[in-house]
């Protein structure tokens, strides 16, 4: 369980994004969640509550978007999406490859605020 | 409930703190020309068994060290000083896998270009110790022959981080009727190419093949370092 930890990343992130911008009210923070970056949704989503009590972000939302994984095959000569993270080949032609061109990544992407 | 809202655009990696760090180890590790080889595995799988073997023997060639993490005990730092070697305890308390800043602060003090291996044992864990770098050259994750054939299915995150798969306790394999060839089917379906190495920390079986592995990789690094100006590791990514 390294969800809380990682919650209070995020909510430390989006704060850092706030104080920059003049300590603007944030309402939901948008997150891109890779299926391969290890961090569980629902966990880390309970855990996001925790880590904004008593913070400037309390109150506020976790919207996260879950990023499939996607491959990059030699065959198809393209980034496509892996069979499933149970068998790492290409779903198109079946050729297999550990060539992840996305799915590990957990972003920050966007930041609700009051107009 | 009329308040308009609007959307910032960011961009920012969650985990951009460790991987800053995990970073600059690798370089400092690089231009140490230390070679860095990280363990995981779920708990009981023969981290600490194959390290205490590993440390033994390659220290009759290679000046050796290694970190260890742990929740709460020294136990295993205290078996891994039986080999000789420097060792040092990470307790990470309810922390449940490494991160970079703790190895960059376990290191402190430490003559990293008086070593060839440096090797660091993760807690325990299948979830967790994936998200973070270390810092590492190598990642090998643990199989245990009794903990059954579909573990790479189960834990398809990490086995994916990982750069080699290593099958423990291969002296019990008979007796708990592991199926070599279905543990490497899985886990070549979620880390194709994944180099396979089996053996047992008991009977010794293996271990000279994995010894060998862990030499000859430490060599193609360094011949790889060696052909690559500074810091181009660090610029391409």
């Amino acid at each position: 369980m390294h969800e809380l930890s990682i919650a209070m990343s995020i909510v430390e992130l989006a704060q850092e994004e706030s104080d920059r911008r003049g300590g603007v009210q944030i309402k939901a923070v948008h997150l891109r969640l890779g299926l391969l970056s290890g961090v569980v949704k629902e966990a880390l989503l309970s855990s996001y509550e925790m880590a904004c009590e008593d913070t400037p972000l309390q109150g506020s939302r976790l919207q996260v978007e879950e990023v499939p994984v996607l491959i990059f095959c030699r065959k198809c000569d393209a980034q496509l999406p892996v069979h499933s993270t149970q068998m790492f080949c290409c779903s198109v032609c079946g050729t297999p490859t550990g060539e992840v061109v996305q799915g590990k990544e957990l972003l920050v992407v966007g930041l609700e605020v009051e107009e | 409930m009329n308040s308009k809202t609007r959307i910032i655009e960011v961009r920012e990696n969650v985990f951009k703190q460790n991987d800053i760090v995990a970073r600059a180890l690798r370089e400092r590790f690089r231009e140490a020309g230390v070679f860095v080889v990280s363990l995981v595995s779920s708990p009981g799988a023969g981290k600490t068994a194959l390290l205490e073997k590993t440390l033994t023997l390659l220290r009759r060639q290679f000046r050796v060290a290694a970190l260890v993490g742990d929740l709460a005990t020294e136990n295993d730092a205290a078996r891994l000083a039986r080999s000789q070697v420097p060792v040092k305890q990470i307790i990470t308390g309810t922390v449940c896998h490494l991160e970079a800043a703790m190895v960059e602060r376990s290191l402190e003090g430490w003559k990293l270009d008086e070593l060839d291996f440096l090797f660091i044992e993760n807690v325990g864990n299948l979830v967790c110790p994936s998200s973070y770098d270390l810092g590492e050259y190598l990642r090998l994750v643990l199989l245990s022959v009794t903990e059954g054939e579909d573990k790479p299915l189960k834990y398809p995150t990490i086995f994916n981080s990982a750069d080699v798969a290593v099958i423990t306790k291969a002296d019990l394999a008979e007796a708990v009727e592991f199926d070599a060839l279905t543990a490497n089917r899985n886990i070549q379906a979620v880390r194709p190419d994944m180099p396979v190495i089996t053996l047992s920390t008991k009977s010794s079986a293996g271990m000279q093949q994995f010894l060998d592995f862990l030499v000859f990789r430490r060599t193609l690094a360094r011949e790889v370092s060696a052909s690559q100006p500074a810091n181009a590791s660090a610029a391409s990514d």
